[in-house]
């Protein structure tokens, strides 16, 4: 029983980063546009943000340096698909290309360095119950307000004005357009949010989960959040159920090698991705849950009085 | 129409630039700018052409592990013969046809010798060995050699044995945990090892692996780690390249050690002690054979005896009897009467794989493909 509770404790951590980050990433899709620079803003966050954590000692001011490194990579990238209207694919790469070096080039120093004494986290109460305690009430803040972020994002998005018209955006920007909203500062505002999140998620690898810092830490965990946007289907419940999935996964197969089960760790693997190329090919077959999910006008740019 | 494809045209050349900067990442030592022109202030000084010698690197130099060792092995030469040679490398290199560009283009810039430190360097080594016959070539843990292309290893499993030894004294549950990389002989041999060497003070001790299919993903490592701590082992070792482990069991108040490089700063309450690679002494035998025209084209494997292992600042917890113990097997090693692997040898199935007494030879250890008794698990095959 207590393997099994620490199984589910360890599958909640690990599913987190990715949680965050991928719900960052649907925001900037709902929105019509695709950053494929999730990996480098989140190396450039999780450097920020463990240095932040090294000089001030304070979470929170990792957590705000995260969260900002990762909105002013994603204004940059913004600036230059929405205005100077750049191939979204292409400069998605190069902020992933640029973010690794960059991050690697500024955390040279940070290298083997050591942040001072994490204090252990439990719910008050709570934490203290059988089974429960130590499944679900002993984990770092983060992991509860990532489930907030997803309530809080499935509001915004479907229950809110605000929510709507940036699907609207990103549905058909010549319709918003049309309306008189402002398109192009509609997509920034929802590309700075997503860069903020990826940046939050950056930061809790670099300071909460690892926690230490070396060149290449995220390790791809950019491309699984990408990737798990379309394995939700574009729905924010769906990507948190996403993220406990991939991560309990990863967690299973580790949990079952250290209890002496013979299983092949290079087929569990590679089952995340499986997972996410079958819901591809399940979608994909349907136009109507292709058009109900996936936004019209994702990875288009858009010229206003054309 | 034009304009779009403009932009589309700047948007890749920004990509280029981008890749070009990043991908590569070729450094060039300080020194290489500054030696040309120490002839010219100097003519009188003869011809004081400077050795060429390169390394190419799986990671990054920052990586405070594998290629952070081969990196403080390459200063090692420079120290040791100052304006004799001027050494370059190139890091980060992938295992793929990239790899063979590398090398050959450094291969073409006139390097005389050039070590390729990266299992997955073999081939292309060996392609481009055959190219430049008038070029060394030296790879790294490999076991293919050419009339210009030698190999070379060090005995990490030394290490390992002594590491198990103050596992084995330390742990409480009985259980340690071995966080590896890919199931090939030399990490076996370090699985292998530190169980033996753990039964020679507990003969009750299990060892549980974890395999994690990557020699470098930190987060990865750090969640072997905790799922190793969850399944009741209280000691870690690891065969990848972060300080991952440590910090994880430093976080559960547990034990582990450092791998490759000194961590005990990393974690100084969980480090027990850290498995040191010195290939600073070979580096510097080799590029010195390469300038007395003495180098030959061999398979080298150092240990203790040669200087290339250690393991260093065991932890104040751990007895003096146990420490006394690693000392004496140490000098076994340098002595050469002491191997981890001496007989009698018996895997996890009960099948004998070297008789008592019996002195294992190279081959025998080039092929372990088990887990000797007392590793839970088997090993994972392709079949």
């Amino acid at each position: 029983m207590d393997t099994l509770a620490l199984l589910i404790a360890a599958t909640l951590a690990s599913g987190t980063p990715l949680a965050i980050a991928g719900l960052g990433l649907l925001i900037n899709e709902k929105a019509g546009v695709l950053n494929l620079g999730a990996e480098g803003m989140m190396l450039v966050a999780a450097i920020a943000g463990f240095a932040a954590a090294f000089t001030t000692g304070s979470d929170i001011a990792a957590f705000v340096a995260g969260a900002a490194a990762g909105a002013l990579l994603a204004a940059a990238f913004g600036v230059l698909v929405i205005w100077l209207n750049t191939n979204q694919y292409a400069t998605g790469l190069a902020l992933s290309l640029f973010g690794y070096g960059f991050s690697a080039f500024v955390g040279v120093g940070y290298v083997g360095q050591k942040l001072s004494e994490r204090t252990a986290f439990e719910v008050p109460g709570l934490g203290q119950i059988p089974f429960i305690g130590p499944a679900l009430f002993r984990h770092h803040p983060m992991v509860y307000i990532a489930i907030g972020l997803i309530v809080v994002a499935m509001w915004f998005l479907y229950r809110s004005r605000a929510g709507l018209v940036l699907r609207a955006v990103g549905e058909s920007p010549e319709s918003a357009h049309a309306l008189g909203y402002k398109v192009r500062w509609i997509r920034l505002l929802a590309v700075v949010a997503g860069g903020a999140l990826c940046g939050m998620a950056g930061a809790f690898l670099s300071v909460v989960y690892a926690p230490l810092w070396v060149e290449g830490l995220v390790a791809g965990r950019g491309w699984i959040a990408l990737a798990l946007t379309t394995f939700a289907t574009w729905r924010p419940w769906r990507v948190l159920l996403g993220a406990y999935l991939f991560g309990g996964v990863t967690m299973a197969q580790f949990a079952l090698q250290g209890a002496g089960v013979n299983v092949s760790s290079q087929l569990l693997a590679m089952l995340p991705y499986l997972a996410t190329i079958v819901v591809l090919a399940v979608i994909s077959r349907n136009p109507t849950w292709i058009r109900l999910n996936m936004p019209a006008s994702l990875g288009k740019p858009f010229h206003p009085g054309t | 129409m034009s304009t779009i494809s403009k932009r589309t045209l700047l948007g890749l050349t920004a990509v280029a630039a981008v890749v070009g900067l990043v991908g590569c990442g070729k450094k060039e030592e300080p020194k290489q700018a500054a030696a040309p022109a120490a002839p010219a202030s100097a003519p009188a000084a003869p011809k004081a052409e400077p050795l060429k010698a390169a390394w190419v690197y799986i990671g990054p130099v920052g990586d405070a592990g594998w290629t952070f060792a081969h990196d403080q092995g390459r200063k090692a030469v420079e120290a040791e013969f100052g304006d004799k040679v001027k050494t370059t490398f190139v890091e980060k290199v992938p295992e793929s046809a990239d790899a063979e560009r590398v090398i050959r283009d450094l291969a073409a810039q006139g390097n005389k010798i050039i070590f390729t430190t990266s299992f997955g360097y073999m081939e292309p080594t060996l392609k481009v060995a055959a190219e430049f016959p008038d070029v060394k070539f030296e790879h790294a843990t490999g076991y293919k050699l050419a009339p210009n292309m030698g190999v070379y290893d060090t005995r990490f499993y030394q290490d390992a044995y002594l590491s198990g030894i103050i596992a084995g004294a330390m742990t409480k549950t009985n259980t340690l945990g071995f966080v590896g990389s890919f199931p090939i002989p030399e990490v076996l041999r370090n699985i292998n090892a530190f169980t033996l060497g753990a039964q020679t003070v507990n003969p009750k001790i299990k060892t549980k692996v974890v395999w994690i299919s990557t020699w470098f993903d930190p987060p990865k490592e750090a969640e072997a780690a905790q799922s190793l701590i969850n399944a009741g082992a209280d000691v870690l070792i690891q065969n990848t390249d972060s300080s991952a482990v440590l910090q994880t069991a430093e976080k559960n108040g547990k034990w582990a050690f450092g791998w490759d490089a000194d961590m005990s700063a990393i974690a100084p309450k969980a480090h027990l002690a850290s498995n040191m690679v010195y290939w600073g002494p070979y580096y510097k035998k080799a590029v010195g054979d390469v300038m007395n025209g003495t180098w030959k084209s061999e398979r080298t494997i150092w240990g203790y005896k040669e200087g290339a292992n250690g393991v260093v600042k065991i932890n104040d917890a751990v007895p003096e009897d146990i420490k006394k113990k690693v000392e004496e097997v140490k000098e076994g090693y340098k002595a050469g009467t002491a191997d981890p692997f001496k007989g009698p040898i018996v895997d996890n199935e009960g099948k004998e794989r070297l008789p008592k007494d019996a002195m294992p030879d190279q081959a025998w250890k080039d092929k372990v493909d088990f887990f000797v008794k007392g590793v839970e698990g088997k090993v994972p095959t392709g079949k």
